[in-house]
């Protein structure tokens, strides 16, 4: 480590001096890379193919959330969290919202609970397909990401048949959700239960045994569990490590703790035991889904907490109480408890907490996100130190450090 | 490390087989894979001559409804614009002059009504904050243009047309407003 930080401490003076007939040369790899998968730099100093160092940067695409959300209602900051890590927008929403019901310490009927079950489980499934298939492509096999893509865009037909939209959902409402499961949802849920274990493993049967993606994989970018842990990996990433360490079973929200799953792990936090574990999530996400979906309760698919969630619309129409509510709620000028809360969620990429502090005003005093891929972000130059420039590709990728994620 | 759970297992540590040792075994399988799907359904829709039928629920192009008798619902209370996170709705308001009953529903109207499409990131709070049924999504893609100036949508593109009202009904699933 100490030998890392004087190789970087000594990058910038050096970077005058290389010559074109030198060994080592500097290399950008990034900002606007096609194999980088979004907006990330990295000056790589190599020898060859080589890597010697390198040096990240943060902040391409950074929109100041924290910042925005100071100037936000409660409400208006779901939006904000869609485009924290856009591959799985509703884990993020959700989260944000089960942060503000802890705060107002709001009683959530067990409906509510399967029913987010079942919508952050599909959107883990989403994330980790373009993880894993993606992992495919910067190995060179573009078939199978072609073939999950399908899927995909199931997951994501569901999630518009609940909120209207696909990518950036800004699914649910602080209290539950804005509708109930529709039948048509019901109907594409159960097509998509059945069908996707097929795609799945025809998927899973191109890659995960295929002894050429086995070796171009296997020693590409590892981390030990004790460095992991020193720099605060959490998430698919720590489990590849090898340190079963899952949000959802180590603090269980939104009545986790009601399923029956396994948490995988890898052996040596290579991108191999990454893809596996990844794999492996998705099976049981769909177990998840299927225990969730086949029990799920009786009940409102709301809470009864008039001072956030909106009335009926028909009451509004229609009754000066429920207007009179409908416009403090829009407006913000509900009461909100003074305090400070942390919640976290297990996200696509890792624990996603999310911190806030209310001074009882419409807006949070101050909200800061957890972020994982920021945190992964930190550990790449290590990772990658003493690899090929390939292999640099292939392990931002399984990292899977998404860049809206990473810059908020 | 040891375990923090008594639900782990171990997912890669599987030691290749012989089989598996062998690259040609895998090359074929991968290409008998892409064999067959030559012969299965295509998934791709050929879009624009035919076109994915999306949610009732969906939120696409805004539109300013009109009531049953053909006048404007939006009486410009300003709760759309408060509930916008992306500040992209401007409204102005005017008082309903008499003669104007056949326009406005209400004594109140919004003379000017702007909703900049650079600046709306189709979150659904405008139509949720609505309490005139004046203002919803609708499953329409807001269409491309050149110019910035262009995205920004007045009343002439927000209010639907008397002749071709646009069907909302499927998308009122929390009730409609009873006349008295």
């Amino acid at each position: 480590m100490n030998e890392l930080k004087q190789q970087k401490i000594s990058l910038n003076p050096e970077l005058s001096k290389e010559t074109i007939d030198g060994e080592i040369a500097t290399l950008n790899l990034g900002p606007t890379h096609p194999a980088t998968h979004g907006i990330f730099q990295n000056i790589l100093r190599v020898d060859g193919e080589k890597i010697l160092s390198s040096v990240q940067t943060v902040g391409y695409i950074h929109r100041a959330f924290e910042k925005l959300a100071e100037r936000r209602s409660y409400n208006q900051i779901t939006t904000i969290t869609d485009r924290l890590n856009y591959c799985s927008s509703p884990i993020n929403n959700m989260g944000w919202e089960m942060t503000v019901e802890k705060l107002i310490a709001a009683d959530i009927p067990k409906k509510v609970d399967y029913m987010r079950v079942i919508i952050m489980e599909l959107a883990r499934i989403a994330d980790h397909l373009i993880c894993n298939s993606v992992i495919g492509v910067d190995t060179g096999a573009l078939t199978g990401f072609t073939y999950v893509f399908q899927e995909r865009e199931k997951i994501y037909e569901l999630f518009e048949e609940v909120c209207g939209a696909r990518l950036t959902t800004n699914i649910g409402r602080i209290g539950g959700f804005e509708r109930d499961f529709s039948p048509t949802f019901h109907q594409k849920l159960k097509s998509f239960l059945k069908t996707f274990p097929k795609v799945f493993n025809e998927f899973d049967s191109l890659l995960s045994r295929n002894r050429i993606f086995m070796d171009r994989t296997k020693n590409t970018g590892p981390i030990s569990v004790e460095r992991a842990l020193d720099f605060g990996f959490t998430g698919p990433n720590l489990r590849a490590a090898g340190l079963d360490y899952d949000v959802r079973n180590m603090n269980p929200y939104s009545s986790y703790q009601d399923f029956d799953f396994i948490i995988p792990v890898g052996v040596q936090g290579d991108t191999y035991d990454r893809f596996m574990v990844r794999q492996e999530e998705i099976r049981q996400s769909l177990k998840i889904i299927e225990q969730a979906y086949s029990n799920i309760p009786e009940g409102n698919y709301h809470a009864d907490i008039p001072d956030f969630y909106l009335p009926n619309k028909e009451m509004v129409y229609n009754n000066m109480e429920a207007l009179i509510y409908h416009f403090k709620i829009v407006m913000g000028e509900t009461p909100v408890p003074v305090g400070e809360v942390y919640h976290s969620v297990e996200g696509g990429n890792g624990e996603l907490g999310f911190h806030l502090i209310s001074d009882g005003g419409r807006t949070p005093y101050r909200l800061q996100f957890r972020r994982p891929c920021f945190i992964y972000y930190q550990a790449y130059p290590e990772m990658i130190t003493g690899q090929s420039i390939s292999d640099a590709v292939l392990t931002l990728s399984s990292l899977n450090v998404i860049a809206g994620e990473l810059d908020a | 490390m040891q375990s923090l759970s008594n639900k782990s297992k171990v997912v890669s540590d599987k030691p290749m087989t012989f089989m598996e040792r062998l690259y040609l075994p895998a090359v074929f399988g991968g290409m008998w894979i892409t064999f067959k799907h030559l012969f299965k359904k295509h998934n791709t829709i050929k879009f624009p001559e035919k076109q994915r039928i999306f949610a009732p629920v969906y939120r696409g192009q805004h539109v300013l409804k009109r009531d049953e008798k053909g006048r404007e619902n939006c009486t410009a209370c300003g709760l759309c614009a408060v509930a916008c996170p992306a500040e992209a709705i401007t409204m102005t308001s005017a008082e309903r002059k008499k003669g104007e009953e056949h326009l406005y529903r209400e004594e109140k109207y919004a003379s000017m009504y702007e909703i900049n499409m650079l600046r709306c990131i189709f979150c659904g709070l405008c139509e949720e904050a609505c309490p005139k049924e004046a203002i919803f999504l609708t499953d329409r893609l807001v269409p491309t243009e050149f110019e910035r100036k262009d995205f920004i949508y007045g009343k002439d593109k927000l209010v639907e047309s008397k002749e071709n009202p646009i069907d909302i009904s499927l998308r009122q699933h929390t009730g409609k407003r009873t006349e008295k």
